[in-house]
């Protein structure tokens, strides 16, 4: 378990902008009457996108919309560790995968370049740009080390690659996500060595099946009424 | 050509996302072929054909999809059936679900509709890991696609009322566990629930719920369309069928691929990866189905075959096909030290053998990477990881104790020799080690 708690420091009050207001019904939306309660993690989300990170009143506002009690909404937000419980850089929020696939190809020194160039880990830097954190697997072990910069993820790392991204990130630039060293997805460097067949992508299986394998004869089986 | 498995039968071909991801690029490539038919037929036969296939669940525990969609009700009662999809794929060394999201979407669209009518459900919630921010954006998009064409929905063209939601996760592995994901579904905490009740009972709302991985749905369009047997003539016997597989750590080229199951271990890592990294022989170790699974090592990976039975022989298991290489120069300890960090990260806390077992087990694990430990902390280690192993509602207690137990079962001298060479040299008193105040 990791022990979180909310920051000692929290605003005044915190209300949902307009458009985020529309999205959090929406969510709501999504789930059958009186079950709500199903969107707290979609709108503690969309608090953090807001805020960059999610506060005290905001954990209450959330309660109050969804019926829940305070403390199930904060249990919720401590629980969950994507959420950040106090506030983040202004430019980069920077969560490097340090799980075995990435530490086994270098995401040791990727975190040593973070805490040299950057600072002390889980706190904002001197100048509140930038916040770094080491995270558990974030999926996307066939590209290690890679690292989710402000939630889209930067893979095949170098100390090189990451040093030009914290720079380009830190001057307000938004650099593409994606591999750095320019792999398509999660093919193998140089290329796919597989899926080369033209027959798959020229059109001949979209051909409308007349019959499927191993239907029972005509009119013996007939759908339930829906 | 590279591999077994020929271009003509895969399933995910548009796996690296070099084509379109959209509606009309999945339909060009085979997509929502013959659904119309498929949903002519009657639940029982999609199910039967299911089993015929052979499909054995691909998010780890391998159990039977078609046996699994069985053991919902026959028939519909006040209370809804439900679909979930469990895409949390958080499981260290696997980034399978991921390419299906991103770059096929459509392909699993299409299956939540086809299971959703193998199980009479008319609602079908995808659960996404929190993290894939970028991934979420594209399934809502192609879920957006389809029900503009009235391909879901409930007026679609198929004529079973069929609605597809997708929402997401906090970044907690543990909601990877199917009833931990049900309660994160419904809001609370991932803690996982005892069973039974079982999900096809009482899952989510305390209705009948089936649980599906991605790419175990995903793939039941390709099945239907193509034939039970033709999905079954690739493999062993009880290990049939095409899979994903992803393949990190110490390899030339990682990637992800689909090959057929029960390729030979080594033929996979040569033929797709461009071998270990300074040939095979500089082959230390593998852990071959992602981070839960016990590691084999270089010698038992040359015989093993990429299937559920060939792996769990060699005491390890499958999993999710999430094959992570560790070579010579990999410090095995550490490794699995790190992971031993994984598991205390991300126990949710209910069961106490697994709050308290795996951070102590990762405390000692640390002392034994660097050797400060003493010998006789070896059996008790392993002894606590046995009392941990099976004494916890949901399998992350058992997950945290197998990679240590694979350790030891291979590595065990080496560990030894860690804590030897440690104490050379310096002065011990009553059996603790002290540093020589110099």
């Amino acid at each position: 378990m990791s022990v979180r708690r909310l920051s000692p420091e929290q605003p005044a009050s915190f209300a949902f902008s307009k458009e985020n207001l529309k999205k959090a019904e929406w969510w709501m939306s999504r789930f059958p009457a009186g079950r709500q309660q199903s969107a707290v993690i979609p709108l503690l989300w969309l608090v953090q996108k807001q805020e960059g990170w999610v506060c005290e009143p905001a954990i209450r506002a959330v309660a109050e919309m969804l019926g829940m009690a305070q403390i199930r909404v904060y249990e919720v937000a401590t629980f969950y560790t994507m959420f950040m419980l106090a506030p983040v850089g202004t430019h980069a929020l920077i969560q490097v995968c340090g799980t075995t696939p990435c530490a086994l190809r270098g995401a040791g020194e990727l975190m040593a370049l973070c805490e040299k160039k950057i600072g002390p880990r889980d706190h904002r830097s001197k100048d509140g740009k930038f916040y770094w954190q080491e995270v558990e697997c974030l999926g996307a072990c066939s590209n290690a080390p890679m690292a989710a910069i402000n939630d889209y993820y930067h893979e095949d790392l170098t100390v090189e690659a990451l040093d030009k991204l914290i720079d380009a990130f830190g001057a307000g630039k938004g650099p593409a996500p994606g591999s750095a060293i320019g792999r398509q997805a999660s093919a193998p460097e140089g290329g796919p060595t597989t899926l080369s067949d033209k027959a798959l992508f020229d059109g001949s299986a979209a051909k409308p099946l007349k019959k499927l394998p191993n239907t029972p004869v005509k009119g013996a089986a007939k759908a339930p009424a829906a | 050509m590279v591999g077994i498995l020929e271009d003509k039968d895969r399933i995910f071909t548009n796996l690296y996302g070099l084509h379109d991801w959209g509606l009309e690029g999945a339909k060009q490539r085979g997509a929502w072929n013959g659904v119309n038919l498929m949903l002519k037929q009657t639940p029982e036969w999609i199910c039967d054909q299911v089993k015929n296939s052979g499909l054995r669940g691909r998010g780890g525990a391998g159990f039977g999809a078609g046996l699994k969609w069985t053991f919902m009700p026959k028939q519909e009662s006040e209370r809804p059936h439900y679909l979930v999809v469990n895409a949390d794929e958080s499981e260290p060394g696997t980034c399978k679900d991921r390419e299906i999201l991103r770059s096929d979407p459509h392909l699993l669209i299409e299956g939540c509709l086809i299971a959703s009518y193998a199980i009479r459900a008319h609602t079908c919630y995808i659960y996404i890991r929190g993290e894939y921010v970028h991934e979420r954006e594209r399934l809502e998009a192609a879920i957006a696609q389809a029900y503009a064409a009235k391909l879901i929905g409930k007026d679609n063209i198929f004529g079973w009322p069929f609605d597809l939601h997708v929402t997401h996760g906090g970044g907690a592995y543990i909601c990877g566990d199917e009833t931990a994901l049900m309660e994160s579904l419904e809001g609370k905490k991932g803690q996982p629930r005892l069973k039974p009740p079982f999900p096809a009972g009482a899952g989510i709302y305390g209705c009948p719920t089936t649980i599906n991985n991605v790419e175990t749905i995903s793939t039941v369009g390709a099945i239907l369309r193509r034939g039970a047997d033709w999905f079954a003539s690739f493999g062993r016997p009880n290990n049939t069928g095409t899979k994903l597989m992803a393949i990190s750590g110490h390899v030339v080229r990682p990637c992800v691929v689909e090959e057929v199951m029960s390729i030979p271990l080594r033929q996979l890592l040569d033929d797709h990866c461009g071998g270990v990294r300074g040939g095979w022989g500089n082959l230390k170790a593998i852990i071959p189905g992602g981070s839960s699974t016990p590691m084999i090592t270089a010698e038992m990976a040359e015989s093993a075959l990429m299937d559920f039975d060939s792996l769990k022989d060699m005491r390890s298991g499958l999993g999710t096909a999430a094959v992570i290489v560790m070579d010579k120069d990999a410090d095995l300890v550490r490794a699995i030290a790190r992971l031993s960090y994984f598991y205390k990260h991300e126990s949710c806390g209910q069961c106490t053998p697994c709050r308290e077992g795996t951070g102590w087990m990762w405390r000692v694990m640390e002392r034994m990477v660097t050797g400060e430990a003493e010998m006789t902390e070896i059996d008790m280690l392993l002894d606590v990881a046995s009392q941990v192993e099976g004494h916890t509602i949901c399998g992350l207690g058992d997950a945290a104790a197998w990679p240590i137990q694979g350790l030891f079962r291979h590595f065990r001298h080496e560990v030894e020799d860690r804590i030897t060479q440690y104490r050379v040299r310096r002065p011990h008193v009553m059996g603790a080690t002290l540093v020589a105040a110099e």
